[in-house]
């Protein structure tokens, strides 16, 4: 196919619009791509940075101006964020809450963890930067027990539906355990 | 050193061609993104601090109890040759970004080549579990397993509401992207590969070529992936993604058929010719390899290369990588000679499976 526009090159980049419902699509060679929608290059190539950054600059520039913002322990400011998308450390995430809080909820639609947590987190609770770990005291010690023992049932049903006994023995004396220790916990507080 | 039998081998177990759906589906992968604390992340990590997290790591790694296959035996990155690397990238095992990483940084590999560790690519840790065929389940059991081992032994940077802390907020949460690697030859031969692609977007997973972000879909090759990482537990990610990779597999399936019924001779010539140049040129580009394998991979599923069994179609699309001819080789080479080289070694390939007891 050749270029839409100069007619002589072959279209490498196809663009496809869709405005008001209405989709076009354009067959353009790169240099006219180049010339005629900027922030179109074939050389960059598309990724979730790229497009990560246009949701971010919007909001560096707005409000509260979060592009001053810097992050008291790494040293990571709001704008250096915005532009290369990476954060530089944990506390980052304090650091930029108000601006992240809600970028998080634009790209991933929550700001609610729902999956596994470490292991030694049920043993050395430590306070997390949400109002959940506000009060990391013996309350999610028991928390993260239960999950636990909840997952190594899970995991039990599922060795034993393939059968894989010696696993399954594992992780039955593993319950076991836990269930003891959880006991222990309960009776000493 | 017992990376290099992994740099000489020919494929992981992953690459068997086994499984469910391995006629679609090449592999199941699992990756977890994990951050050692009180260090900053590899963005703002000095080379210091990045030793001191390989340290860190290899201490866990050694603690732990050997997986079925082997133990994970921690190789830094610095001590390997450019080639090793690149041998590396070509399995899988690492990603381009890794390679070239400026910091001290590591690489973990367990002899099946099931199970793998970055350390100081992106983030601190990246897990990856692999299996053949369509096994995201399996993949992600041994994910976890050994995600729970290193997490008794390493202290994550994990909060209670946000889940694993990531450098970049789109791995926030559960830290974990699962893909599988698809061969769709006769969705992108009737031009419903784009369609896909944009659809897919839509329903929140990513579709890109098999090196990773930015690279392009050589060989038919895809990888799908999840794109959100929080709000979902493990098992939902892998759950809706298993769904939507039963469905692509049903579709390319349909439409090898459609294309086995209404133009089986077409198919039939394509096939034969590409099993033709791949046994009997003398020089092969890897783009032009990778190519020929995928119509010879179409043909060993539909039943038309009886001689030609799939896990040989697997480790070659590994194996005419650029490094991974010339750590055969022992030597850089001239791209000319690369695809000398490249030619003999898929001949050798493919004759030795035609008779495979032959007068050896």
């Amino acid at each position: 196919m050749l270029c839409q526009r100069c007619g002589e090159r072959p279209a490498t980049v196809h663009v496809t619009r869709i405005v008001n419902g209405v989709k076009t699509e354009l067959h353009l060679c790169r240099a006219c791509a180049e010339a005629s929608e900027p922030g179109i290059s074939s050389q960059a190539p598309f990724s979730i940075h790229n497009l990560l950054g246009g949701l971010l600059h919007p909001l560096a520039g707005s409000a509260a101006s979060g592009s001053e913002l810097r992050c008291p322990s790494c040293g990571t400011t709001y704008e250096e964020f915005a532009r290369t998308s990476f954060l530089g450390c944990e506390e980052c995430y304090t650091a930029f809450a108000p601006q992240l809080e809600p970028l998080l909820r634009k790209i991933q639609g929550a700001d609610q963890h729902r999956g596994k947590r470490p292991v030694a987190r049920s043993r050395r609770p430590r306070a997390g930067y949400g109002q959940a770990g506000a009060e990391a005291g013996s309350q999610p010690v028991q928390g993260g027990a239960q999950e636990r023992l909840a997952r190594l049932r899970r995991q039990l049903e599922e060795a034993v539906q393939a059968e894989e006994y010696e696993r399954a023995a594992e992780l039955r004396d593993a319950i076991r355990k836990l269930e003891a220790e959880t006991a222990a916990g309960k009776g000493a507080g | 050193m017992s990376l290099e039998r992994v740099l000489r081998s020919p494929g992981g177990a992953w690459l068997t061609g086994s499984g469910p759906a391995a006629d679609v589906v090449v592999s199941s992968r699992v990756r977890l993104a994990r951050n050692l604390r009180p260090y900053p992340f590899p963005t703002k990590l000095s080379p210091e601090q990045a030793r001191h997290v390989i340290d860190e790591v290899r201490a866990a790694l050694n603690a732990l109890p050997p997986t079925r296959s082997g133990r994970l035996e921690l190789v830094e990155l610095q001590a390997l040759e450019p080639l090793e690397r690149l041998v590396l990238v070509e399995k899988h095992l690492i990603s381009p970004q890794l390679a070239t990483t400026e910091l001290p940084a590591a690489v973990a590999v367990d002899p099946s080549e099931s199970l793998s560790l970055m350390v100081n690519e992106e983030e601190h840790l990246r897990l990856q579990s692999l299996a053949s065929g369509l096994q995201l389940r399996v993949a992600w059991e041994a994910a976890d397993r050994l995600d729970d081992e290193l997490s008794e032994r390493l202290d994550f940077a994990y909060d209670e509401r946000l889940g694993y802390l990531t450098t970049c907020p789109t791995s926030t949460g559960t830290g974990m992207r699962v893909s599988a690697m698809m061969h769709l030859p006769a969705l992108v031969h009737s031009n419903q590969a784009g369609e896909l692609v944009s659809t897919l977007a839509r329903v929140g997973v990513v579709v890109r070529g098999i090196h990773g972000e930015g690279s392009k879909a050589y060989g038919n090759l895809f990888q799908i992936s999840n794109q959100i990482t929080l709000g979902r537990a493990e098992s939902e990610i892998i759950e809706s993604l298993e769904a939507v990779v039963q469905q692509l597999v049903e579709r390319e399936r349909g439409a090898r058929e459609l294309l086995y019924r209404e133009r089986r001779t077409q198919l039939q010539d394509q096939v034969g010719r590409a099993y033709g140049l791949l046994t009997h040129a003398y020089a092969i580009s890897s783009e032009e390899a990778l190519s020929l394998l995928s119509t010879l991979r179409l043909g060993v599923d539909l039943q038309l290369v009886p001689q030609v069994r799939p896990e040989v179609c697997n480790e070659l699309m590994v194996a005419v990588g650029a490094a991974s001819v010339q750590y055969r080789e022992g030597r850089l080479l001239e791209p000319a000679e690369r695809d000398i080289r490249r030619a003999a070694m898929i001949r050798e390939r493919l004759a030795s499976r035609q008779a495979p007891r032959g007068e050896g």
